[in-house]
């Protein structure tokens, strides 16, 4: 029977657009409508599927029954001294809610994909604050557009549709309403489409965004360039942003990754406070997976504290650079971890992934990620916003409930359900 | 289960009750008339009894709260929760995370706490955090005082549809009543511009705040919401701001229908300001009371301040940018699409500022020149005068001159000279304190089960350890203070959480929401208006918008009637 789901929420990237269009058939999707083509693709391909829980026995990974993965799951937690239970973008904020209890109840700590990719920019917030707004502001007012270090053609494809430069708002009805500015270091597809493309020299942001906050504070600027951008350009600029009606910048990892940081994200925040004094400003970050700000929210109203929460003592306790899962791998500090809808050993440094694969890793992932080659339990689980319904933040904090469209394949449980078992098997253990 | 509770001092205000020795017996959740010889004794002699305490106007929970949390991790390196047998980690001081807040209203007696600010289209998150705060019953209230369809449809006289639309969103976003926060100056923020007079324009919509209030206020009376339009006023961030917070009453004085009262004013410390400068600024206390004593429509509550640290945040995104360009502290700021927008900005008042020492003394003059004190409720506007945890201090000051003086001696001299505090002799009573911090306020919310310890009410108690018949408030006000920290018990919905200031046990408390009684053809109307404007004004879809029933831990719709 065909069974046709509207207002679909796409968990891919942290855009979230919530207007997709499926076509279910036998527990099967047959097609999706309104998708870009990341989503689609994620949506309808799930060759990599891990459909059966694993553990590891004599160097290699057997499949096992699903009580027997829990209570070898279980064991290892209870066991560890000082456990990391890092992932949770990739999931919805009630799976990440249990994760905190997990965490507390063990002594360990929490941390998400944001200390490596986002968290200087909140790591900039603790220091300047954030002008910010939803992505409805942008819609229906902006008339200046900037991203910086972003490519969202192709990271991020429906952003500029459905948000900023070609969406159509009750006071900004189409592109021509709309500046766009673009700052890169190379001149991207996103550039392309640019009114004023500035090419800014590898690591030279945090100089550019040094000479735009002067120039908008109106203070003339002795040299003929900076971080490789004629003056003329940053004027052009500066004026462009003091001109309008209303701002908006998104910035990407481009801007948080490169050199300085959260020096970089700290003039960015500061130039967008300095433009409210003469006009309206906001800035956002373009946040990459579909619920990595959801993991930010529920780990700061339960702890305080937005990722890399180290329950150790007994209280939240937060100090990344520390606290913070690269550094504790580096240090070999963690004697076991828990993996939760991210893939590490895919993305973190070679020689991290190597420690990594030193302690006895848990897994819990819909697919057989790189990361589970190198567990020692690896447990499938439910694809949110497919196969699981559940909370999820857009980048600008909006929360919509991503809806479940098929079954999971047979015994596969919801991350939510597996954590939940795992929580009450540690507490068994540990006699608390 | 049953439980007996025996020889306190009872002091339950709505039935009249003030400080007589008598039991109060509890069953299965409720006051009944009396329980059997199996039911457990507590023993409150030399105690006294109230009903749990009902927060109206507390900011603890959703996006901006969270952003505050976010924004400052150095309100909680001082001040965390261990976890231990009963209880989360957690920290906090300002800001708690969700369980320590939950904890820490049930130590203080507290049962019932009201989330005054929720952004409609983010309810969802403040849903999340209120279902993760254990120990009280909660609510929230919806912000409707800038959003553009209210707005549209009031400007076009369409005060059905606008009915329709507020309950709609009551209902889409489970929320408990209708707020408005600087009504059309937030919409103005959005632009980065200010409305600042009742008669202002809010630009592009042809609107005044005026409009909006008497608007809503109408469409309250009509839907008969159990609680009154809830009004953080606008002009907040100026000097002489008392005239537009007793202006703002006065628009709807002739459509008051006797009581209840149709509005609430809310924080009223922040817009009792007279004067024309921060160098001249003084107390309009006595003006904005003389205006509530003689009028029987307006209520209000003190936001009163404690010195110290805290973390102030509104939905007045344009008044939160003022206060950091005046204190020059970091600044977060949430404008939210076609709704409302937030602001979070750190500050510490000091006994030693001047225009600090007369907010002090503004929030209690309120409390005491106003007369009816059903009519003015204890807040601090958590944490924007400072955290709730401060609440036994200002119990102090209210039934205790001489805690005053204490104050008093300490702050600004100029703001000390230019007050009438010194001058005011007034001391609460325990039956008005019971009165401002519970009965008044469930009263004001229409929680009919709440805020008092008649039978059939809901069996949530607080116990405190003071004779009331031996000490004097007056003299001995850090007994008082004391006992009001750590409730001796604290009893929610008939079992006891709290013993000797201690959570022994956690539990969850429902979520209060409104659902509004309309035509269904008017409802029909309405949904296809909204639908059609939300593909043009919103980013998110119509049909993702309301939050079903379901989506809340232990909801709890009380219906109104239209
Ligand atoms: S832009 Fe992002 S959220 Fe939108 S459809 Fe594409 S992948 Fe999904």
């Amino acid at each position: 029977m065909k069974m046709e789901v509207r207002d679909v929420v796409c968990t891919v990237c942290g855009c979230c657009c919530d207007d997709l269009i499926v076509e279910v058939e036998d527990n099967h999707i047959r097609s999706v409508r309104n998708a870009c083509a990341l989503s689609t693709s994620k949506l309808m391909d799930h060759r990599e599927r891990l459909k059966t829980p694993m553990v590891r026995e004599g160097g290699t990974l057997r499949e096992a029954s699903l009580k027997e993965a829990l209570d070898r799951a279980a064991q290892i937690l209870a066991e560890a001294r000082y456990p990391l239970l890092w992932g949770w973008s990739l999931t919805c904020n009630e799976a990440v809610s249990i994760g905190v209890e997990l965490a507390e109840t063990l002594g360990g700590v929490i941390d998400n994909n944001t200390s490596i990719c986002h968290g200087p920019g909140l790591i900039g917030v603790h220091d300047i604050g954030i002008s910010s707004s939803t992505l409805g502001e942008v819609k229906n007012r902006a008339d200046l557009i900037v991203y910086w270090g972003a490519n969202p053609v192709h990271a991020h494809p429906r952003h500029m549709a459905r948000y900023t430069l070609m969406a159509r708002g009750r006071f900004r009805r189409s592109r021509r309403e709309r500046t766009l500015i673009v700052v890169d270091v190379r001149r991207t597809d996103t550039a392309k489409l640019a009114d004023l493309y500035i090419q800014v020299e590898p690591n030279g942001d945090y100089e550019l965004l040094s000479a735009l906050r002067a120039a908008v504070r109106g203070e003339e600027i002795e040299q003929e360039d900076v971080a490789g951008v004629p003056i003329e350009e940053i004027e052009e600029m500066a004026e462009l942003m003091i001109g309008c009606e209303f701002g908006a910048l998104f910035y990407g990892v481009g801007l948080t990754m490169s050199r300085g940081k959260s020096r970089n994200i700290d003039a960015a925040l500061s130039l967008v406070r300095d433009l409210n004094s003469r006009t309206k400003f906001i800035i956002l970050p373009m946040r990459g997976h579909f619920n990595v700000t959801g993991a930010n929210e529920v780990t700061t109203w339960l702890s305080g504290y937005p990722f890399g929460v180290d329950y150790s003592r007994g209280y939240p306790y937060y100090n990344p650079g520390d606290t913070t899962a690269i550094d504790l791998l580096r240090r070999g500090e963690c004697d076991a971890a828990l993996v939760v809808a991210s893939d590490p050993a895919a993305h973190f440094p070679a020689s991290i992934t190597r420690k990594l694969a030193e302690i006895p890793v848990v897994t819990l992932d819909p697919h057989r990620s790189t990361t589970v080659e190198i567990s020692d339990v690896a447990i499938p689980t439910a694809i949110v916003g497919v196969e699981a319904s559940g909370t999820v933040y857009r980048m600008d904090g909006v929360p919509l409930e991503a809806k479940m469209l098929i079954r999971p394949p047979e015994g596969v449980k919801t991350d939510a359900e597996i954590l939940t078992s795992l929580l009450e098997g540690v507490k068994t253990l540990r006699g608390s | 289960m049953e439980l007996l509770i025996k020889n306190g001092i009872v002091y339950d205000p709505l039935n009249g009750i003030d400080g007589e020795r008598m039991d109060i017996a509890v069953r299965d959740g409720r006051i009944v008339e009396d329980v059997s010889p199996k039911a457990e004794v507590v023993d409150a002699s030399g105690m006294i009894v109230m009903p749990g305490g009902v927060d109206i106007h507390s900011h603890i929970a959703g996006s901006k709260v969270n952003t505050g949390r976010l924004m400052r991790p150095e309100d909680h390196y001082g001040d965390y929760e261990q976890r231990r047998p009963h209880r989360r980690a957690g920290v906090g001081r300002s800001i708690p995370s969700t369980y320590t807040t939950g904890y820490r209203y049930a130590e203080m007696g507290y049962t019932t706490v009201f989330e005054p600010a929720s952004p409609p289209i983010k309810a969802r998150h403040t849903h999340e955090e209120l279902d993760e705060t254990p120990m009280i019953d909660k609510g929230c209230f919806t912000l409707l005082g800038n959003n553009w369809l209210v707005m549209d449809y009031l400007r076009d006289g369409m005060i059905e549809e606008c009915k329709g639309f507020v309950a709609w969103m009551l209902e889409a976003t489970k929320g408990y009543a209708v707020k408005l926060v600087n009504p059309g100056g937030v919409e103005a923020w959005g632009w980065g511009r200010y409305v600042i007079g009742l008669d202002d324009e809010v630009p592009r919509f042809g609107i005044t705040p005026r409009e909006i209030i008497e608007g809503l206020c109408r469409v309250n009376s009509m839907l008969k919401l159990p609680h009154p339009i809830h009004v953080h006023t606008n002009n907040m961030a100026r000097v002489g701001n008392y005239e537009t917070t007793i202006a703002t009453m006065e628009t709807v004085s002739n459509q008051a229908a006797g009581s209840p009262c149709n509005i609430h004013v809310t924080h009223v410390q922040f817009t009792g300001r007279k004067g024309s400068s921060w160098v001249n600024v003084r107390s309009g206390a006595e003006d904005i009371s003389s205006y509530v004593n003689r009028r029987s429509h307006a209520e209000l509550d003190v936001g009163q301040i404690i010195f110290g640290d805290t973390t102030t945040m509104t939905a007045d995104g344009s008044f939160q940018y003022l206060l950091h360009i005046l204190s020059g502290n970091k600044w977060a700021n949430a404008d939210v699409e076609v709704e409302t927008g937030a602001g979070v900005v750190p500050y510490t008042y000091r006994r030693s500022n001047y225009v600090n020492a007369v907010q002090w003394g503004i929030g209690l003059e309120l409390a005491l020149l106003i007369e009816d004190p059903w009519r003015v409720h204890m807040t601090t506007d958590h944490p924007n005068g400072g955290p709730f945890t401060e609440y036994p201090r200002v119990i102090a000051w209210l039934m205790s001159r001489r805690a005053r003086d204490k104050t008093l001696s300490k702050i600004n001299k100029t703001a000390r000279r230019r007050l009438n505090l010194p001058g005011i002799d007034r001391e609460y009573t325990l039956g008005e304190i019971a009165t401002v911090t519970r009965a008044a306020t469930a009263r004001s919310l229409g929680l009919t089960s709440k805020g008092h310890l008649g039978v059939g009410a809901d069996a949530d108690i607080a116990i405190y350890a003071v004779d009331a018949q031996r000490i004097d408030p007056s003299r001995e006000y850090k007994l008082v203070r004391r006992a009001f920290r750590r409730a001796a018990y604290t009893i929610k919905d008939g079992e006891i959480v709290v013993k000797d200031g201690e959570i022994v046990k956690t539990v969850f408390g429902r979520t209060f929401w409104v659902k509004p009684r309309v035509e269904e053809e008017l409802m029909e109307k309405v949904r296809e208006d909204v639908k059609e404007k939300f593909e043009e004004y919103y980013t998110v879809r119509f049909g993702n918008y309301p939050i079903p029933d379901s989506y809340l831990k232990r909801p709890h719709a009380i219906k109104a009637g239209g």
